[in-house]
């Protein structure tokens, strides 16, 4: 494990945390090398889907800088960025990948020393952490990828993006949700969309059955039965043929 | 004959400003600057009150905007000798001190200053840190061109050998400028008050007693202990600190008796941040009165005091300090009537303004009036013209203020100048030419990649010619080389024949940053009829090869697999066009008040249409009401002569008892319709609503005939119906409470002038203000002293104990708790003056929805950014200014209201305006018009078509991306950073990293 480089991907803001990261080449503080930037204008670019996918290529870790609350370029961007990145947390927690390889991180352009210590401790971070498992663990790697197709549904992208202004702003009958009860509504929905995603890829080669699925995964079956049924309601999944007395079920092709 | 540029001296924030708003107005600007860089004092700081910005972040583009902007010629390291002619046509004669530096040829790299042998305190440290003979001023310095500083230099020669750009030149000398410019601009800024003047505060004597610039660079991540404050004495962080209020300021002694403006804010926000960065940190400050009157700025304020648990003296000056055997301080204080003695780690001057070394000579060669103390003249009605006719005045030359202050003022002269030289304006600007691009659609990508040496900077540790051959062996790539300087001019050439030969279409660049060099190399290919964003830069030298120092193996493969992700996303880069689109050349403005009539003259003085929408029946809005000021210039006067001006210009439409019922479009192309049915097209929108006065339900007001407000005092004085004998005004009444929490800002104004009214014409009268804290910032502290010296007697409460009027067999009974003396007074007086407070209009909300612009808690319209662009909305197109904005002076409004034309001015001078092509587009067929991008759009730049599709107003977005990423349907790109491109040049790293 000593001799573990790990591959870590850094989309930073072009206006603060970039210009950080510049400002500690300008100062000279040292950092290991590990680190791969990519520029965006806005740390609210960063999808939890871009994250994913990263991760499932082969990343080791993630890290995104922002400007801090309050200072964002675009005026509120980076709130929107907080809200992404605690669904990418609930993702990573759910698929069973420690979410500390994902970092948010807000660094100011005068901040140099600080974007050095912030890619110190992350470098220290995975190296302890070790290569992401998805790489020893098939199982790892289609949870993730279910996890990456969550993270792209309907209902968890538009709820993730709205959650920042139904707290702030309030929703269309003029209340301000709170915080940690809209938080809960999100994490199910990120829970079931994640789990219809495993249902969908497991079905994707074989016609299964509900206790088959429950058998691959540690779904309860009443629950898979009520996600077949969402399922079908959208188009995604076909009950082929009975087995006995159970029904099978294939995920239909896009 | 009328001369189509402008001269500005002082390139600090005001400058700055000031020159943006001329060059995207249609004049050539020079923009003169005494030292090697343009940032003045705002580059020195670390964070800026109320929102708690880093400084650096939200100037440094302005800068650099400069810098770039083709019509905007930087003159560093420039003085004035001689000026000749008049306004319209003057002739200058500049002095440029000789660099030593080839400006052409540096390439800002830095080598020279790592090897130069000479060290020298740092000026922008304050003498905490040492720079080198050869330096930049700052490490983000605008230019970044590096100088020799000739009192240092000893002349070994170093710098010249280890510069590899054949920068360095020991003979250069200094050089006489002559040109010829329409209009002036004063902007030299200020200085620290030296506190060595009063030696009683010990500095220089004591060492832990340090200058507030100097506690600001203490807190700057960029500051000499990496942002956390450090005794000097022994270089223990501090436990407790003592702020020291009006050092320099409010000072008789020192001979400056006018408040600084800034300095209580400055301390305040200093107070926080250092709490922020030291845990347990005890903060005392230690105020005269908390001059707190800015927007927000009250509430910043409360929470510094009770949030932060900032200590709050008030009313003290300090007045003497001794130092203990351990180099802690001993502080005498005033405090419920008694003394007191406390003992603080580290004690903070909080120094006032001087006016700018250079007044002096500005004033002789310009013929420019002073004031009594070295700043500028001007007056309340005509803020920023000095008294020689074509020159002007913005910042703080003109008197203490804060940033967004001098900002408004600094786009106000840029409005005043825009109508003046009108008939010059594009008579002296160019605009870039390119030859036709290129079509590469359908073209297999051809990649050049050109790898920077950076003289040693890059080729030191990273090995050049390895990464340029890792980079011929990447796919698609038919061209890699390396040069020693990448930027310089000879490489910009080589750069072109390349791409004629090889037939390029794909440029990297692997170099520096993207952040300052990005533009240059886009303006080269285009040159060669590419589109620029057929261009990518990799980080080699800011993000590699100087952050891995001692590892030049590691170095040299991070620095090829950032050329492999470069290479891997411009494989994808698309050309974008940048869509132009055509202004309408009208203005609306709403309200129709002192600032709204200010607007639209300035607006149609410079030639262009311009409606005012106003909702009463009659121009003038509250200064109808306005008697007297303080500097004793007749308001009604004014507005008679502003309203005649208006019926005189032919291009303003004034429309009374109207409202506007609808806007929809965007910049340049809004569409509006009136109550009274008219229909307008213009280009852009100026809120100038105003604010109203409160009307008090406390203290019998509007029961007692004997109870009235500061306006009704004002015209009982100019009607001659005054007679009370003893007179109580109250303030703060309906300010700085729950229902009102911000501080109304004129309101001691209006006592002062009311109170030195009514002892000019009634010397017997007494008067009593019952004041909080007295705000009399700026040159007009000098009126509060009068006030006092003419008998005012003023009495100081607080919330804990506010004056109870009550009656008593008729007469009316004020009884309130001196907090100084600490006992209770009894007054009975026969009129009772409120100083009602200024709150919102209450339209506003109305507007708002109409222009889809946001509001503050309070009601206030909320600019783009509360430091500095305080007279634009997120929104483009749409402008503040007034009252609209917060309470204000009138002299503040008409700067602000200029200020508002100017930045309006910048759009109706075109009649088209290029649109930045980094926007989102949304995909019809995928797009269910959910709202969700429409919603978080911080810009209202996605609209719901007819269709009920989402759609991108190119003109209004700025490419944050938001909308990319919140997408449910992921119908929405994101130009020039697509999920493709972004992926593409991750997943090439991940590959990469071995």
């Amino acid at each position: 494990m000593a001799d573990f480089e790990p591959k870590l991907i850094s989309f930073l803001c072009n206006w603060c945390s970039y210009a950080g990261a510049d400002l500690a080449g300008v100062s000279r503080y040292q950092y290991p090398p590990n680190l791969r930037v990519v520029r965006v204008m806005c740390s609210t670019r960063v999808s939890p889907q871009m994250v994913l996918r990263v991760l499932l290529d082969g990343a080791d870790g993630v890290l995104i800088g922002g400007c801090h609350l309050g200072d964002c370029h675009y005026i509120s961007g980076n709130y929107y960025t907080e809200k992404r990145y605690d669904v990418m947390l609930k993702l990573l927690q759910i698929v069973g990948i420690e979410p500390e390889r994902v970092r948010l991180e807000w660094i100011s352009a005068a901040e140099g020393e600080k974007f050095s210590k912030v890619a110190k401790e992350f470098t220290a971070k995975i190296k302890s952490l070790g290569p992401i498992p998805t790489k020893k663990s098939k199982e790892l790697a289609e949870k993730l990828r279910a996890a990456e197709m969550a993270s792209r549904s309907f209902r968890l992208t538009a709820l993730v993006s709205k959650e920042y202004n139904l707290v702030t702003r309030g929703n269309v009958y003029g209340e301000k949700l709170n915080d940690w009860e809209l938080r809960e509504i999100v994490d199910n929905v990120a829970e079931e969309e994640f789990e219809r995603a495993m249902i969908l890829q497991l079905t994707k080669g074989e016609k299964l059955s509900v206790k088959d699925i429950a058998a691959m995964t540690d779904i309860p079956t009443a629950r898979i039965l009520s996600h077949i049924v969402e399922l079908k309601k959208s188009n995604l999944i076909s009950t082929e043929q009975m087995r006995g007395v159970a029904p099978l079920y294939r995920a239909m092709k896009a | 004959m009328v001369i189509g540029s402008v001269m500005i001296f002082g390139g600090g924030i005001s400058g700055v400003q000031c020159a943006l708003d001329l060059a995207d107005s249609g004049y050539k600007v020079y923009l003169v600057e005494k030292k090697p860089a343009i940032g003045g004092v705002m580059a020195q700081i670390d964070k800026t009150f109320p929102t708690n910005d880093c400084a650096m972040c939200i100037m440094a583009p302005k800068l650099v905007a400069c810098a770039r902007h083709h019509n905007v010629e930087l003159l560093v390291n420039t003085q004035l000798t001689a000026v000749d002619g008049k306004v319209g046509d003057f002739h200058v004669t500049l002095t440029k001190k000789a660099l030593k530096v080839n400006e052409e040829k540096c390439t800002g790299c830095g080598t020279c200053a790592l090897e130069c042998p000479v060290e020298v305190i740092d000026e922008y440290n304050e003498g905490m840190r040492r720079r080198r003979a050869i330096y930049i001023t700052y490490p983000q310095a605008v230019p970044m061109k590096y100088c020799i500083d000739q009192k240092a230099c000893i002349g070994c020669g170093i710098c010249q050998s280890e510069c590899r750009a054949n920068a360095i030149e020991y003979d250069q000398t200094d050089k006489t400028i002559n040109l010829n410019v329409g209009a002036i601009v004063l902007s030299p800024g200020f200085e620290a008050f030296d506190p060595t003047v009063r030696p009683e505060y010990g500095y220089g004597r004591f060492k832990n007693i340090i200058s507030r610039i100097e506690f600001e660079r203490m807190l700057s991540a960029t500051g000499p202990y990496g942002g956390v404050p450090l005794r000097p004495s022994d270089g223990d962080a501090p436990t407790r600190i003592a702020f020291i209020q009006c050092v320099g300021s409010r000072d008789e002694k020192s001979g400056n008796t006018y408040c600084s403006s800034y300095c209580c804010m400055a301390a305040l926000k200093q107070a926080v941040i250092a709490k922020e960065h030291l845990d347990n940190l005890e903060v005392h400050i230690f105020f005269m009165d908390t001059r707190a009157f800015g927007k927000g700025f009250e509430e910043y304020l409360h929470r510094a005091e009770h949030e932060h648990k900032i200590i709050i003296h008030r009313n003290n000056r300090i007045a003497d300090i001794s130092e203990k055997k351990n180099q802690d301080l001993i502080l005498r204080y005033h405090e419920d009537a008694e003394i007191h003695e406390e003992a603080f780690n580290m004690a903070i001057l909080s120094v006032g303004a001087r006016p700018p070394s250079e007044s002096r000579k500005l004033s002789d060669i310009l013929g420019v009036q002073l004031n009594e103390f070295g700043f500028c003249e001007t007056d309340d009605f005509t803020p920023f013209d000095t008294n020689v006719p074509g020159i002007y005045v913005c910042g703080m030359f003109s008197g203490p203020k804060d940033i967004p202050d001098s900002i408004s003022q600094a786009s106000g002269v840029a409005g005043k100048i825009s109508a003046l030289l009108k008939d010059a304006r594009n008579t002296l600007t160019t605009v870039p030419e390119y030859p036709a691009e290129r079509d590469v659609l359908g073209e297999d990508p051809r990649i050049g990649v050109f790898v920077c040496h950076c003289g040693i900077n890059i080729g030191g540790i990273v090995n050049v010619p390895e990464v340029a051959d890792f980079a011929k062996t990447l796919p698609n790539v038919v061209y890699a080389t390396r040069n020693m300087y990448t930027c310089s001019q000879d490489t910009q050439e080589k750069i072109k024949e390349a791409i004629r030969d090889h037939n390029l279409n794909r440029i990297v660049v692997a170099s520096c940053t993207p952040r300052t060099h990005e533009s240059l190399f886009q303006n080269t290919i285009r040159d060669a009829g590419l589109n620029a964003y057929l261009f990518e830069m990799a980080n080699i030298r800011d993000q590699c090869s100087w952050v891995h120092m001692k590892e030049p193996r590691e170095a040299t493969e991070k620095a090829k697999s950032l050329v492999e992700m470069a290479v891997a996303k411009s494989r994808l880069l698309e050309s974008l066009s940048a869509p132009k689109i055509k202004i309408k050349q009208a203005a609306v403005v709403i309200g129709g008040g002192l600032s709204g009539m200010t607007v639209a003259l300035r607006i149609a003085e410079s030639g262009f249409e311009t409606h005012i929408v106003e909702r009463s029946d009659k121009l003038g809005g509250h200064l109808n009401r306005i008697y007297h000021t303080l500097t004793g210039i007749n308001p009604q006067e004014v507005l008679k002569e502003s309203k005649k001006m208006i019926s005189n210009n032919d291009k303003i439409t004034v429309h009374l008892s109207s409202k506007i019922e609808d806007m929809s479009g965007y910049i340049g192309n809004f569409e509006s319709h009136l109550s009274d049915g008219t229909h307008i097209e213009h280009g852009v929108t100026i809120v100038a609503t105003g604010a109203d006065e409160y009307k008090p339900d406390e203290y019998f007001y509007g029961e007692d005939k004997r109870v009235i407000r500061q306006t009704e005092l004002g015209e009982m004085l100019a009607k001659n119906k005054f007679k009370a004998k003893n007179v109580a005004i109250i303030q703060c009444v309906g300010s700085r409470n729950q229902d009102s929490p911000n501080c109304s800002r004129i309101c001691c104004f209006t006592a002062m002038a009311n109170a030195l009214e009514i002892k000019k014409r009634h010397p017997d009268t007494n008067v009593y203000i019952l004041y909080r804290d007295i705000r009399t910032y700026g040159f007009a502290e000098k009126h509060y002293n009068e006030a006092a010296r003419q008998g005012v007697v003023f009495v100081r409460w607080d919330t804990d104990m506010p004056p109870e009027v009550s009656k008593e067999d008729g007469q009316l009974v004020v009884r309130v708790h001196e907090k100084f003396i600490d006992d209770d007074i009894e007054l009975r007086p026969d009129l009772i003056v409120l100083n009602a407070g200024i709150r919102p209009n209450p339209d506003n909300s109305e507007i708002a929805r109409r222009l889809r612009v946001p509001l503050t808690n309070e009601g206030y319209f909320l600019e783009a950014h509360m430091k500095l662009r305080p007279v634009d909305f997120a929104t483009d197109g749409i402008f503040l200014c007034g009252l609209a904005h917060s309470p204000r002076m009138i002299g503040e409004s008409i700067a602000m209201a200029n200020g508002a034309a100017a930045r309006a001015l910048t759009i109706l001078s075109k009649p088209e305006i290029e649109v930045e092509g980094i926007v989102s587009v949304v995909d019809s067929h995928k797009c269910t018009g959910c709202n969700t991008c429409i919603e978080i759009c911080p810009y209202g730049a996605i609209l719901l078509n007819d269709q009920g599709i989402a759609e991108v107003i190119p003109a209004a977005c700025k490419g944050c991306g938001c909308c990319g990423a919140s997408c449910p349907e992921n119908a929405i790109t994101m130009k020039h950073y697509t999920d493709e491109q972004l992926l593409a040049e991750a997943i090439a790293a991940i590959r990469g990293v071995t």
